[in-house]
């Protein structure tokens, strides 16, 4: 398989009032086409931040460094109209608030023909723009598409969709169309962004059981954000677990699940309530302040086993099985130590 | 309730306004010190004559006697005689309200437009050299005394380079187009009488602009405020993650939630147009209404100062109105909501 | 009550510090009030308040005389700084009476509510529903052309936006934690209304009264143009406008100089109104 994402070393930090804030401290990974990535981790930890700077929607007084190649070009240099093209043809984005993701003043119908026609284009003439609008074969063609789309996520009735507003979708609509517009240009790498969590349980399972039928058939290669590690035990090949602006592990999913190797990991697979009736335990302590992280490994405070290492030197991710990877002093040279 | 229902309530609620701005007029005026009869007729006045003049006036007998009289002229479409023109002041306020209307409309609309393409090109270009000189701009221009502008107007525009005419409403040499609306530019247009058009054109201009700086700066800064905001929301960034073009996203998409904002300072405004319209009037000799009033009030023209400032709670509650109306029609929620409570 | 935690008050000196404009907007307006107050000694002419020299009358401006003089021969430089002292009065003035009334109001509207509560608001709602410089000036025609009555005509439209804004903000306010806790505890409903709601208002009184102490003074001036002000030989920045405005174009520093004094206060107001309410962070309607 062709690697098509590859991020390197990439750091991220803002200034702010109080000082600095580092929150990426180097991270590096790679998304291969067709497959489904999961990237686990509790809020804040910056997973969310990670797909914004691939996306290239952080706010300048953002400070970046490092680099990530898309299908061998690297996108943090790349000139604003190929990124822009880039970035409408060959990725998609799901959010995780429906609710708020869709602009409420224009119908369905007219932000997908939006989406469709002008798709990946950096301006729009506006002569292109109102002769294209009125070009009466293309948008219904267009509409014919669309109908297509809102039907293969399920949406039963595509053609009262298309000529609702927003607020009179439920949420569980809404994602779906959400996920429609995504998948219009047919995108290599689809990023979604917690998209369930912000739905009820029974909408969630039916838009996770959506997704990895989409994935599936369109062999989206994906980066699937969420803090819940059952869901994305379903849905993901690979999943990559995050803390305080690091990956930690990174393994095959049935692999991590069977051997979690790094101690947060641990911790997050025995926070998860099982139904045997033993008691959940949480992860003492909390997310660590950025603006003066801890020395050496920033899980080390809240670390049952931390050594002395592990407050003076940063772990590096090395592979100590086929395919999995760690950060953690407890595994040097492969071995547990 | 539904939109049109919306529409028929509030604008009947302009009437117990309107019939409130009328008792609170009254009572100004009988409660403050200085007798109206003896201002208007100055200090060497004789006693008889000011006494004949309270007679007239009516202002002999008690309160709410003056005030029933009052309503019931009212009722009957007058608004009392002008002790200047000795007309009825419903008269005078027909002949004079069309330039000051024409004169605020023309601003206005210099004022929107200028004002939301600065909005949405600083809100665009945020934090660039472009964007700081117009925010520096728009402050002066808020803070720029009008009269003061349009005097400056006069002798720099009108005397020195001798551009543009400096009052008036037309050049006194060419006759005022037909009287179709009252407003020369568009009864000029109607005739197709070019040299009418064009003389007045000429006029409006600097008072139009002098009175649309300060809106400018507070329509752009507002326009520019809330594009801003829509741009921090999820559906802005969600459609630019997906690939949406990025003058379609501000012109389009996010203008429109962002104008409603603008729509609330809009009917505001319209009060300082009507206020600034005294004072420019002034300056520039503008044949309106506000000139009338302002005469009124130094000549201590009672009927008149009532009449006019009836005439202008009148035309500000009907503005309120329309931008009541207007949101309703640019954000499709709020007539959901409407249709939703009972 | 809700406080200002220390935390709070070093996070809004670091904005205010941070906010280059308004500390320029803090040194001129500075600057203006210490030429109000000791304009006499400034000013080089400073008897030209009411003294007439017809000998020296429309001078341009000269190196004696750097704004020239007038129509009756007075120095127009001391003019000015003598009329920063009255628009200063009149603006503070004003102010000072537009937020005491629109305070007490509000908050008597906002907390108590009732019959009287509603009575003021339609009163307020009705003094609303016309542009307040009309206001303004139907009650400064009326009057006899004092400084007091000046201020009271001014006052006259002023008051009801503080009403309006102070009755939103106890409205909001009422719901607190706060408040719900010292009504349980059984204080007197005036206690509450001034020791517990009132110094929450504080700061965006004190931001928008210092955004309007420039356009108070504005309308000072406006109405001094229209000859609706003090009487001469009074030196009004505005008044100055409107004598000066009759020897057009010619003698154009009789109303440039003055009408500069007028823009230079509103601006130096507006940016420390502004200003001040990033430091306080205060959201206006």
């Amino acid at each position: 398989m062709k690697p098509l994402l590859r991020v390197q070393n990439l750091k991220v930090g803002f200034s702010i009032f109080d000082g600095f804030m580092k929150v990426l401290d180097g991270i590096s990974f790679t998304v291969f086409e067709g497959e489904p990535v999961g990237l686990v981790g509790e809020t804040g930890c910056g997973k969310s931040l990670t797909v914004k700077t691939m996306l290239r929607m952080l706010p300048s007084t953002a400070h970046i460094s490092g680099r990530i190649f898309f299908k061998g070009e690297e996108l943090l240099s790349m000139d604003e109209d190929r990124f822009y093209r880039l970035r409408g043809n060959e990725i998609a984005y799901i959010p995780q608030e429906p609710m708020n993701s869709l602009n409420p003043v224009f119908t369905i119908k007219e932000q997908m023909i939006d989406h469709m026609l002008f798709k990946g284009l950096r301006k729009v003439g506006w002569n292109k723009y109102y002769s294209l609008r009125k070009n009466k074969e293309r948008i219904n063609k267009a509409l014919e598409k669309a109908k297509e789309m809102l039907e293969k996520v399920q949406i039963p009735d595509p053609a009262r969709v298309l000529d609702s507003y927003p607020y009179q979708l439920s949420g569980g609509m809404r994602q779906r169309v959400l996920i429609a517009m995504a998948l219009l240009a047919s995108p290599s790498l689809l990023i979604a962004d917690e998209p369930t969590t912000a739905l009820d349980v029974t909408t969630q399972a039916q838009i996770v059981k959506l997704l990895k039928e989409r994935i599936f058939n369109e062999r989206l290669a994906t980066i699937y954000i969420t803090h819940n590690l059952g869901i994305a035990r379903q849905v993901a090949r690979r999943i990559l677990v995050m803390y305080a602006g690091n990956i930690v592990e990174s393994a095959f999913t049935e692999e991590l699940f069977r051997e979690p190797l790094h101690p947060y990991t641990r911790g997050l697979l025995d926070a998860i309530p099982k139904l045997t009736k033993e008691e959940v335990e949480g992860i003492p302590g909390r997310i660590p302040d950025y603006v003066n992280p801890p020395s050496g490994c920033r899980f080390h405070p809240r670390c049952p086993y931390r050594m002395n290492v592990c407050s003076k030197v940063k772990p590096e991710l090395t592979e100590v099985k086929s395919g999995h990877y760690v950060s953690c002093h407890l595994y040097e040279k492969g071995k547990r130590v | 309730m539904k939109y049109r229902d919306f529409i028929i309530r509030r604008s009947l609620q302009i009437i117990p306004t309107l019939f409130g701005l009328l008792i609170l007029i009254f009572f100004i005026s009988r409660i403050l010190p200085g007798d109206p009869a003896r201002l208007a007729l100055g200090p060497e006045a004789t006693k008889e004559q000011v006494e004949a003049l309270r007679r007239r006036l009516g202002l002999d007998k008690p309160f709410y006697i003056q005030f029933l009289v009052y309503v019931e002229q009212l009722l009957r479409g007058s608004l009392g005689t002008s002790l200047y023109t000795y007309r009825d002041v419903m008269e005078d306020v027909l002949v004079y309200f069309p330039a000051t209307f024409e004169l605020i409309t023309f601003s206005m609309i210099i004022a929107v437009i200028i004002g939301t393409l600065l909005g949405i090109i600083t809100a665009a270009k945020r934090n660039t050299w472009v964007d700081h000189i117009f925010r520096v701009l728009a402050f002066s221009g808020v803070s720029m005394p009008r009269f003061w502008l349009g005097i400056m107007f006069q002798i720099i525009v009108a005397y020195q380079l001798g551009l543009l005419p400096t009052t008036g409403r037309i050049d006194p040499f060419i006759e005022p187009p037909k009287h179709i609306t009252g407003f020369y530019l568009i009864d000029s247009l109607l005739c197709l009488n070019m040299e009418a058009f064009v003389s007045s054109l000429k006029h409006i201009i600097l008072p139009a602009i002098t009175l649309a700086l300060s809106p400018i700066a507070q329509i752009m800064r507002i326009v520019r405020a809330s594009m801003l905001e829509e741009m921090e929301k999820d559906y802005f960034l969600v459609a630019k993650a997906n690939g949406l073009p990025e003058n379609i996203l501000i012109y389009k998409y996010t203008l429109r939630n962002a104008f409603s904002a603008a729509l609330t300072i809009i009917g505001l405004l319209y009060g300082y147009f009507l206020a600034g319209a005294f004072v420019v009037e002034t300056v520039f000799s503008w044949p309106g209404l506000a000139k009338y009033g302002i005469r009124a009030l130094l000549y201590k023209d009672f009927n008149a100062v009532i009449g006019v400032t009836l005439v202008i709670g009148l035309f500000y509650s009907l503005v309120n109105l329309v931008v009541d109306v207007l949101y309703g029609y640019l954000d499709p929620r709020i007539r959901l909501r409407m249709e939703v409570k009972r | 009550m809700k406080g200002y935690r220390a935390e709070e008050l070093r996070r809004m000196l670091y904005r205010l510090k941070k906010n280059k404009l308004s500390i320029l907007g803090l040194i001129l307006v500075s600057t203006i009030f210490f030429i109000a107050l000791f304009a006499e000694i400034i000013a080089p002419y400073p008897e030209d308040s009411y003294k007439i020299h017809i000998e020296k009358v429309f001078q341009p401006p000269s190196w004696e005389h750097p704004f020239g003089t007038d129509e009756m021969g007075r120095d127009v430089l001391s003019r000015v700084i003598l009329g920063s002292r009255i628009s200063l009065i009149l603006g503070i003035s004003v102010i000072i009476v537009a937020v005491s009334l629109g305070t007490v109001l509000g908050l008597i509207a906002g907390y108590l509510g009732g019959f009287i509560g509603s009575l003021i608001m339609r009163v307020t709602d009705v003094f609303l529903s016309v542009p307040s410089m009309a206001l303004v000036l139907a009650v400064s025609a009326v009057v006899e052309p004092t400084m007091e009555n000046l201020i009271f005509a001014i006052s006259f439209g002023w008051w009801p936006w503080y009403t309006r804004l102070v009755y939103g903000e106890v409205l909001s306010l009422k719901e607190e934690e706060f408040v719900q806790a010292a009504e349980s505890l059984g204080a007197p409903s005036l206690y509450i209304m001034f020791k517990e709601i009132l110094p929450n208002l504080i700061p965006i009184l004190i931001v928008k009264g210092s955004l309007d102490m420039g356009y108070a003074i504005l309308t000072g001036s406006i109405l001094g143009f229209l000859g609706l002000g003090v009487r001469p030989p009074t030196p009004e920045w505005g008044t100055m406008i409107g004598n000066g405005r009759l020897h057009l174009p010619g003698k154009w520093w009789l109303t440039f100089f003055p009408g500069l004094a007028i823009f230079l206060t509103v601006f130096s107001f507006n940016l420390l109104g502004d200003g001040l309410r990033d430091a306080l962070d205060v959201k206006l309607e």
